[in-house]
């Protein structure tokens, strides 16, 4: 038999998803439970972000499909093929570390050179494979330096470049523009969603910063304490937050939230009665409204406002301004509007209307959204 | 030119700095050899003669014709070999196990130094004990064990002295390699072996490729500090053998010191200590060339 297919990634059953982690469990401690039961699909050519606050558990995550931490329950699959029990070196995944995890003392050519050298892949394909990434990432000047004398977004590139090389089944990225300054990263991060698009394997990539997580992904998994509370487009993520939680963390400035009384029908919302739509009913006293500060705009001449208050705080933000309303009342109130630039502000009251389409409606005990669209 | 005036300026700060420092090795350090070298000029035996006499190099002409000074060179080098070398695998060895996070690391960790804590001559003193031959521990486990019928004479033996000797050094120093090779595993950052076990890695290799390259300046640091006592051993060898049997186990530093204390011939031991300082200049001097090297490499620049 003669068999010349070089790609030993090909999937075993066609059918099954390029990664897939199932029902997913990490205890480190009796307290400390930074994953629980995580499932996860992702497809090939897919971007999944995994986005949550500092320690929710997005590293664990990644660590355990990259096989440096063992699930305590739970499998990972790749290409249909069930990985759990093998080791990092098994699996044919490549990883990009939030501190880069270059060899200091290797050329930026030998760190790129290890992975495909230790899996002893032939000398010629190495430097072919290493000049196709090289051309690529235009990395042809620093071949021959130490990453020691590299900036920081130049260490990058080599991290990117080393994964780039090993042609994985997986990217995982944990946090690769952290260490970056603000106007690199936005640059690096353009170029890190062209570069991956170009790529057929599917990549995880890890973030806390929502702007990452929305500019470069197809999908969006956010966690918070271990749990999995939406995956989702990131569109949807931003126009249907599928809790309070996902609500807050994603969009900046942050969305407005206003606990309201309500009696099944209709709810309190300053000195008027408004009606709730009618897949929103409940039974309970009161009830979460969430309208982002962008939907809440100036009222025009003769409109009748949704609320009315005071400025207590103005914010530029270049684009706009972002005041802060205090809205009197029997339960006083703090509204965030975002206000264009020529608007001046006086000492009269301002008057503030909702869009209607844009408010979501969260039950107020369990955070989770209401209304379905 | 603002940058050469703040280099100009920083260095001059510098050599302000260490100026005290090297005024006062040049007290302690530089005059006492300069003198040693000055008195292996002359010929100066308080047993034999008063007055002394310049003979210029004579005291190194009779040196290379001196088969106690050959044999102690020799000893010496073996000494330090062997001794260097067991401590060094062994010292690895227990700073790659210390580096480990396992239950009670911490009071195994203190255990572990307490041979170098411990003061040479009484470790010697415990030691020459132990290989007693009427009353040792060695020869009585053997014995028990059945594998000797009577007592070995561990430090009549001058093959077997030599090796009670370099084992006891072992036993003493093996601490101070784990410990510094310990702070050196220490700073090599967990991410390094988790991207090479990614890249591929089997731990044999990730000791190859990582852990041996990154912990080479301590490696050198620790050989260089060990060459150095090693060299100059005195105190355990004088007290477990005295240089016995039959000047077996007599290493430079106790010709030396027989040289000046007990034939009191300052000149010709004047001209020992020169050639031996020497000697270990040249190879401190090359340590340390392949230590800024490895220093340089290991921290990624050059
Ligand atoms: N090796 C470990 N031992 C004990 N606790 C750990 C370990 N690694 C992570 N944790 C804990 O697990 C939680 C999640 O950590 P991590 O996955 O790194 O969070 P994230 O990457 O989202 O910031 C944190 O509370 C952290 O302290
Ligand atoms: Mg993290």
């Amino acid at each position: 038999m003669t068999q010349t297919d070089l790609k030993p990634t090909q999937a075993h059953t066609t059918n099954a998803p390029a990664l897939e982690v199932r029902s997913l469990n990490k205890t480190f401690a009796p307290t400390v439970v930074p994953v629980k039961n995580l499932n996860l699909t992702v497809e090939r050519g897919e971007f999944l972000t995994l986005l949550g606050p500092s320690g929710c558990g997005k590293s664990t995550v990644l660590r355990m499909i990259a096989g440096l931490e063992h699930p305590t329950k739970g499998q990972v699959l790749i290409d249909g093929e069930d990985v759990t029990r093998l080791s990092p070196s098994d699996r044919n995944i490549a990883m990009v570390f939030q501190s880069y995890a270059l060899y200091p003392h290797m050329t930026v050519h030998d760190n790129i050179a290890s992975g495909l050298k230790l899996r002893r892949i032939p000398k010629g394909d190495i430097e072919d494979r290493i000049r196709d990434v090289v051309d690529f990432l235009g990395l042809h000047e620093l071949l021959n330096r130490k990453p020691g004398q590299l900036s920081g977004g130049q260490r990058q590139r080599v991290a990117v470049a080393r994964t780039l090389v090993r042609r994985p089944s997986v990217f995982l990225l944990d946090e690769p523009l952290s260490n970056l300054d603000a106007l690199l990263r936005e640059n690096v991060r353009a170029e890190l969603k062209q570069l991956f698009e170009s790529q057929q394997a599917p990549v995880v990539y890890v973030t806390h910063d929502q702007v990452e997580a929305m500019t470069l992904s197809s999908k969006v998994a956010v966690l918070n304490e271990g749990y999995l509370q939406q995956l989702d487009t990131p569109e949807r993520i931003y126009t249907h937050p599928a809790n309070r939680f996902v609500a807050g963390f994603v969009g900046s400035p942050q969305m407005n939230f206003l606990t309201l009384p309500c009696d099944g029908q209709s709810v309190t919302l300053g000195n008027r009665r408004a009606p709730l739509p009618t897949e929103v009913r409940t039974d309970a006293k009161e009830i979460t409204l969430g309208i982002r500060p962008e939907h809440v705009r100036l009222a025009r001449e003769g409109e009748s406002p949704t609320v009315e208050g005071t400025v207590s705080l103005v914010e530029h933000l270049g684009m706009h301004k972002l005041y802060t309303v205090q809205v009197p009342g029997k339960m006083p109130m703090t509204v965030r509007s975002l206000i264009p630039l020529s608007h001046t502000h006086s000492d009269r009251p301002i008057k503030l209307v909702f869009s209607g389409n844009a408010i979501h409606w969260f039950d107020a005990e369990t955070g989770d959204r209401l209304n379905q669209d | 030119m603002t940058k050469d005036i703040i280099v100009q300026r920083e260095r001059r700060v510098g050599w302000l700095l260490v100026l005290p420092a090297l005024l006062l090795l040049l007290g302690v350090f530089a005059y006492p050899i300069g003198q040693a070298f000055w008195q292996s000029l002359f010929n100066q035996n308080l047993g034999t003669q008063l007055t002394s006499e310049f003979t210029g190099l004579s005291n190194y002409a009779r040196m290379t014709q001196d088969g106690r000074f050959w044999q102690t060179m020799w000893n010496t080098s073996v000494f330090t070999f062997f001794s260097v070398f067991f401590e060094f695998l062994l010292g690895l060895g227990v700073a790659l196990v210390l580096n480990q996070s396992f239950r009670g690391r911490g009071i195994v960790r203190t255990v572990a130094i307490l041979p170098w804590a411990l003061p040479t001559a009484l470790i010697a003193l415990a030691w020459t004990w132990i290989f007693n031959d009427q009353y040792g521990i060695v020869n009585d486990i053997l014995l028990r064990l059945g594998l000797i019928q009577t007592g070995i004479n561990w430090l009549g033996n001058p093959t077997l002295a030599m090796g009670a000797v370099i084992f006891a050094d072992v036993w003493k120093t093996t601490p101070f390699i784990s410990i510094l090779l310990l702070a050196g595993l220490q700073s090599i950052s967990e991410d390094l072996y988790e991207a090479h076990r990614i890249d591929g890695a089997s731990p044999w290799q990730s000791f190859r490729q990582i852990t041996l390259p990154l912990l080479m300046p301590q490696i050198v640091i620790a050989l260089l500090f060990r060459f150095a006592q090693a060299f100059g051993i005195f105190d355990l060898i004088a007290v477990m053998t005295g240089g016995g049997p039959g000047g077996a186990t007599e290493t430079v530093s106790l010709y030396i010191y027989s040289t000046v204390m007990r034939y009191l011939d300052f000149g010709y031991g004047a001209a020992l200590v020169v050639v031996t300082f020497v000697l270990l200049i040249l190879v401190v001097a090359i340590a340390a060339f392949f230590l800024n090297r490895s220093r340089a490499k290991a921290r990624g620049v050059n």
